[in-house]
């Protein structure tokens, strides 16, 4: 009776356990931000965000994350300038995305520059990770 | 008999050496006729995975050997406005990149194109742009605008695969070059 209950346990505790390992990035940097002062993060506030338009001296003077991304987080995207193709930003349909820490800052210190002519504060960086979690 | 023989020999065989070389299209403008370890007509294809990651997130990955040396430098030096983009990297990897593309640039790559590339940029210019070098612009000059700068499916020159099918592998051979909506080319 009790090796059938373990092939059980096994069975449904697996794919639970390989979504946790995939999470673990988000969930680092979510603590890291909390300790350097993000409270009460809020998908809602990082949506507002990923869809507010900012504006430039330079080219592209009206400037969103959509721009290159498209509101659709499940859709892929196009570089603005190059037009290379960029793969969905959420991880439900492209399961590489926000695994990688480093990949993670880099991308946010390059584009919140771009996109906002400043670096993103980590309260943005939180809500921004929370939203794009679908 | 036996002199006309070996007369005969010789002259084919300065004939075999020499029509390729002046066959193959501006060997005489661009320095040819010397012996390269690739005669072929691309460049060294790029396969590191930290260039193709690093690099070609955003644009194709382009080969080290289409630049020089002096460019690269210049290029890693301002990533934090890289054609109004911000590019930077992390100092680990900004280093090793850097040292990829120095040991692979046009200057030091044995690939004949590659060496087209270098020879027409001036000692001491180092153009940021690919497609500002002169040998680029020569071997460009006939196309018309409305092929590229005109045409939505390529817009731009700096998209080097749009027209050359095989630009990723590092190859610019003519007959992989398929304009969209306007097929073949044909120089």
């Amino acid at each position: 009776m009790k090796t059938p209950y373990m092939i059980f346990v096994v069975l449904v505790s697996t794919p639970a356990h390989s979504v946790l390992a995939e999470n673990t990035a988000i969930d680092t940097l979510l603590q890291s931000y909390a300790s350097q002062g993000a409270t009460e993060v809020d998908a809602e506030q990082g949506k507002h965000l990923w869809q507010k338009t900012f504006q430039s001296n330079s080219e592209f003077a009206e400037r969103r994350c959509a721009s290159c991304h498209t509101e659709d987080l499940t859709a892929p995207g196009k570089h603005i300038k190059t037009s290379k193709l960029i793969e969905p930003m959420a991880p439900s349909v492209n399961p590489q995305r926000l695994t990688d820490q480093k990949k993670i800052e880099k991308w946010f210190k390059r584009n919140c520059t771009w996109t906002m002519g400043r670096e993103c504060t980590v309260q943005e960086k939180a809500d921004f990770l929370l939203y794009l979690n679908k | 008999m036996k002199n006309t023989l070996a007369i005969s020999a010789v002259i084919f065989t300065i004939g075999f050496v020499t029509i390729p070389a002046v066959w193959s299209d501006d060997d005489h403008r661009w320095g040819g006729m010397e012996e390269y370890k690739h005669r072929s007509t691309g460049v060294a294809a790029v396969t590191d995975t930290v260039y193709r990651e690093e690099c070609g997130s955003c644009h194709m990955a382009y080969s080290p050997a289409l630049l020089p040396a002096s460019s690269w430098m210049k290029m890693m030096s301002g990533l934090e406005n890289h054609f109004g983009d911000n590019a930077e990297l992390d100092t680990e990897t900004e280093r090793s990149i850097t040292d990829l593309l120095l040991a692979n640039s046009a200057d030091r790559s044995d690939y004949r194109r590659a060496r087209k590339f270098n020879r027409s940029i001036q000692y001491n210019d180092a153009p940021l742009r690919i497609s500002e070098t002169p040998y680029f612009l020569h071997e460009h000059d006939e196309i018309p605008n409305r092929m590229v700068t005109g045409n939505p499916e390529v817009t731009s020159f700096s998209h080097c695969n749009a027209c050359h099918t095989r630009a990723e592998q590092g190859s610019f051979n003519e007959h992989d070059i398929r304009i969209p909506g306007y097929g073949r080319w044909d120089d």
